[in-house]
């Protein structure tokens, strides 16, 4: 999956001599959590997150100066730069490394010349990650422990083609415990599994929890 | 205790069949009738059959587009692209002759059993033939065409305006109900399942509590694989008091799902009759408690036809009639009649033998995992009076 597939192209952005009271007022109306700073060419100088801007804040101990100086400041004196960003090409998979390493939440999408074409946070990060794990469509959940080799997975598919049961979702997991096995996770879009379990319990492969206790329906 | 119960029933709540070898079966409707008709239980006086729903009542929660749709599968005339795109013909929905007709039949007898209700006819009335809970505006799945629950309680709300209760007991989550009044104060839905992590739909976490004005009126409580009865009731009973006690509703509608049984084949939860004995028992002391005895019950899943679906469906209907379950043996001409057609030996008693519940060695952890998600769901309810032991 791409950056541009998942990016927001309505980007809340500041010039570099905005004021610090301008970034605190734009992150509450637009609850968000990231600025990017950007020049008068739309190229990205700087972005500035609302812990930023909070550290930046005076105490809310301080109570006596309804207006204090410190928010007069301009934005460019605390934003963070250089700025990591990404391309709209990128894949998903990437950024994903990306966010995990840096630590950080938010990523520009910049073209040519760092031109500001969009934004991805963790949060559209984690929406993504929710579509590809397919818990967001109606569907039963099947575990299956397989040996870690080439051809297993068309195997193990064409039996639920046989059935005529579609899948919403494929996972391979590694095994805990034995590097010679994998962990498919198969979602399918049926109330009844029960046909798809059978044929698989029939051709011999391990069903994982809950499918592998003896006793129960019988 | 004896109410004024009515019991919807005739051979048009038959029709609604996909094909020999689908998990669905209607003849458990008629597998209860008849148990009850055996057992004494149930007069011809107590009887009343369902009407057809017309398009529009159905239309009260169903797309227009969805109607059509399901009127040409039922001509064969749907071609199969656009079948695809409202869920009909596949697996779980395949298509069948006459199926809106069937279906109209399933929801009508859930509008008489409101209509016999509100009308002050009856207190208490049950449709086991309904309780299609999967049912979507315009998209069918899980063995559910029309959507009766859903519709009914369109139905109460636009002609009679009462605030209705939604309990769900079947073991996979009530998600087309749920997301049907998902915004609305009015309608408070509550629902007991299997957890989704591998179960169909794969909904009904704790988290999901309605939106808008709707939130905080949504209650769900996943209760893990291999719960048994002690543990569903404990968690069962606490949830639906507090619940009725934060919502005070006028009407209750119930979803009587018989799938949480052991012997179920499509879940894995781990009940007895036990619990199907104690859940309408509670529902109908609270319908008193709260609504003038207003409680209408359905059916819904229950895939053990012959064991589990027609003794828990009529122990609702003893519950309703004469407060309480019925207990001992079976009648001997419901046994002799049915025991060739079963592929498995009937069962002799209404109550279960508890040695059918197979060992199951992380019962503690369940348990404990259990009484976690209760707390969470009812966590922010108003009150905050110790749970009924």
């Amino acid at each position: 999956m791409l950056v541009e597939e998942i990016m927001k192209t309505e980007v809340i952005t500041l010039p570099p001599t905005a004021t610090i009271k301008q970034a605190l007022f734009l992150l509450n109306k637009h609850k968000i959590r990231h600025i990017p700073i950007i020049n008068e060419h739309h190229q990205v100088i700087g972005i500035v997150s609302d812990r930023d801007v909070r550290d930046a804040s005076p105490s809310i101990f301080e109570t006596d100066d309804s207006n204090p100086a410190e928010l007069e400041h301009e934005i460019q004196t605390i934003m963070s730069h250089p700025v990591v960003t990404i391309h709209p090409l990128d894949f998903v998979e990437e950024i994903a490394r990306i966010f995990y390493d840096k630590e950080i939440a938010c990523l520009p999408v910049v073209r040519e010349k760092n031109r500001l074409v969009g934004i991805v946070t963790e949060k559209d990060m984690l929406y993504t990650m929710i579509q590809l794990t397919g818990t967001h469509v109606q569907s039963s959940h099947i575990e299956i422990k397989v040996p870690d080799r080439p051809g297993i997975l068309p195997a193990v598919t064409a039996i639920f083609g046989k059935r005529r049961t579609n899948i919403v979702s494929v996972l391979v997991y590694p095994y805990k415990g034995d590097a010679d096995y994998k962990v498919l996770v198969i979602r399918i879009q049926t109330m009844n599994p029960l046909p798809v379990i059978q044929d698989l319990r029939e051709a011999g492969y391990a069903l994982l929890y809950p499918n592998n206790t003896v006793g129960l329906n019988q | 205790m004896t109410c004024t119960a009515k019991y919807i029933f005739s051979e048009d709540l038959l029709h609604y069949h996909f094909h020999k070898d689908h998990p669905f079966d209607q003849k458990r409707v008629l597998l209860t009738t008849e148990l009850l008709q055996y057992a004494g239980l149930l007069n011809d006086s107590d009887i009343v059959p369902p009407r057809k729903a017309t398009d529009e009542e159905i239309k009260l929660f169903h797309d227009h587009a969805y109607v059509e749709a399901v009127k040409r599968a039922s001509k064969q005339s749907l071609p199969e692209q656009e079948a695809v795109e409202f869920g009909l013909g596949t697996e779980d929905t395949p298509i069948f002759p006459d199926m809106h007709h069937a279906s109209a039949f399933l929801v009508g007898g859930t509008l008489t059993a409101v209509d016999e209700v509100l009308s002050g006819r009856a207190k208490h009335v049950s449709n086991l033939g309904g309780g299609l809970h999967h049912g979507f505006k315009r998209k069918a799945s899980g063995f559910c065409i029309y959507n009766d629950g859903a519709i009914a309680i369109r139905y109460i709300r636009e002609k009679y305006n009462l605030r209705v209760l939604y309990v769900d007991t079947d073991a996979h989550h009530g998600d087309g109900v749920q997301w049907a009044f998902y915004d609305d104060p009015n309608v408070c839905t509550f629902s007991i399942h299997e957890t989704g992590r591998y179960l169909f739909p794969g909904t009904g976490n704790v988290n999901e509590r309605g939106i808008k004005k709707g939130h905080g009126y949504s209650f769900n409580l996943p209760v893990d694989a291999f719960t048994e009865d002690e543990s569903f009731l404990c968690v069962f009973t606490t949830a639906l008091k507090e619940i009725a006690a934060f919502f005070k509703p006028d009407i209750i509608v119930s979803q009587n799902g018989a799938d949480a049984h052991c012997y179920d084949p499509l879940s894995h939860l781990c009940c007895t009759m036990t619990i199907y004995e104690t859940i309408p028992q509670l529902t109908h002391q609270l319908a008193h408690q709260y609504c003038n005895g207003k409680w209408i019950a359905l059916g819904g899943g229950g895939y053990d036809m012959w064991r589990v679906a027609p003794r828990a469906w009529a122990q609702v209907w003893n519950v309703m009639h004469l407060g309480l379950p019925a207990s001992g043996p079976l009648p001997e001409k419901w046994i002799s009649k049915w025991k060739e057609k079963s592929p498995v030996a009937l069962p002799t008693h209404w109550e279960d033998d508890p040695s059918i519940v197979p060992y199951i060695p992380r019962k503690e952890e369940i348990s404990e995992k259990n009484d976690i998600s209760l707390r969470q769901l009812l966590k922010y309810t108003t009150l905050n009076t110790p749970a009924d032991k």
